[in-house]
């Protein structure tokens, strides 16, 4: 099997732990194809009753952010605290906020 | 509950079991070979309920009956003795003429194309057993059947799927599986022999007659190996058999040696 795991590209496995929730990243594998990447997720990631579905995409069809732009992509909203909910005042009558 | 027919079931699941495990640490990528892991362990798991159903249809039988079940001293001598025989001594002290496993199921790993042929026609096989087992008189049985189908359908996924990538991959890959598909298959035939024993239980409708279950296995074979571009090979009438009745190719003997050397050689030891 010379070369084969260089040959097989590489799955970002994304699983769902209950039905309702969002699927979190839970990790990579390598695999040929997506049928066998479902699968291996399915065993790398799930024997311990981890989750009810999967997600699996290439790696290469992820794109990131640079990290070295995090000054000016997120310090920014560091001091607007009127973006969160808790800056205003809510009148007594509403209940469910 | 016949002893000897739930040893062949539980046999045929540790064995093939065991011979998985062999890949821990040597499959050809990380993912495959936690694949096979989990495959193993399903089988081993199988192999334990039946091993415990065997080890309390043993403790039934009168002492006399007893002692003309097994041909192995070990065991013969502690059940004797007044040791209450378990699942784990049946695995571990039943010498190889007791062990009734079909020679498929002990036939080396080879490479993966073996592996994979060899799951297949074995998986294809529980596919169809277990299905009908759900089915049996026999409760506990039913209910081990029902446990186990969900991890069967798995099995036959996980191996027609390697089949039908090798034998529709490369050149290469294409004629080694079909080396593999053609070498294993004589021992295909063995899987639908019924041993005489057995035969009144399936009259019964306790235990399922695998004689009825080639058209079913040979369909589920066919529609794979037509996938894998790869070509059935004919079916002489020639069977090779034995394992059934306790007769076995040269390679079951070094798995047992392998197996159970712990507890033949540290008798009772506990880790």
């Amino acid at each position: 099997m010379n070369g084969t795991t260089r040959s097989w590209p590489l799955w970002e496995v994304f699983i769902r732990s209950k039905a309702g929730l969002d699927y979190k990243h839970a990790g990579s594998l390598h695999a040929a194809d997506a049928a066998m990447a479902i699968e291996n997720a399915r065993d790398v990631y799930t024997r311990r009753m981890e989750g009810v579905s999967i997600w699996v995409v290439e790696s290469k069809h992820i794109h990131a952010s640079d990290p070295g732009q995090n000054d000016s992509m997120f310090d920014p909203a560091n001091d607007k605290i009127y973006r969160h909910p808790t800056f205003y005042d809510l009148p007594d009558e509403l209940k469910h906020m | 509950m016949n002893i000897h027919y739930l040893l062949q079931l539980a046999d045929d699941a540790l064995i093939l079991g065991h011979r998985l495990s062999e890949w821990c640490g040597h499959g050809p990528v990380l993912e495959q070979d936690i694949a096979l892991t989990n495959i193993s362990l399903d089988h081993l798991g199988r192999a334990r309920s039946l091993y415990q159903y065997a080890a309390d249809s043993y403790g039934e039988l009168p002492a006399e009956q007893k002692a003309t079940v097994f041909q192995s001293m070990q065991l013969n001598n502690m059940a004797a003795g007044g040791h209450k025989i378990d699942e784990d001594d049946l695995a571990y002290l039943r010498d190889e003429w007791d062990f009734r496993n079909v020679l498929l199921a002990e036939q080396p790993n080879t490479d993966w194309a073996y592996t994979v042929a060899r799951g297949l026609f074995l998986d294809a096989f529980n596919s169809c057993l277990y299905a009908a087992m759900q089915g049996s008189h026999d409760v506990r049985l039913a209910a081990i059947a029902e446990k186990s189908m969900k991890e069967i359908t798995y099995h036959l996924r996980w191996s027609s799927e390697w089949v039908i990538r090798l034998g529709d991959g490369t050149a290469e890959s294409h004629t080694r599986m079909q080396q593999a598909v053609n070498d294993l298959w004589v021992y295909t035939g063995e899987l639908f022999v019924m041993p005489t024993e057995t035969k009144a239980l399936a009259a019964a409708g306790t235990v399922v007659d695998t004689a009825t279950l080639r058209q079913s296995w040979t369909d589920i074979v066919t529609e794979v190996l037509r996938k894998a571009t790869l070509d059935v090979p004919p079916t002489g009438t020639w069977v090779q058999q034995g394992g059934k009745e306790g007769r076995h190719t040269e390679h079951l003997g070094y798995i047992l040696a392998e197996l159970q050397y712990m507890q033949r050689s540290y008798p009772g030891m506990k880790w």
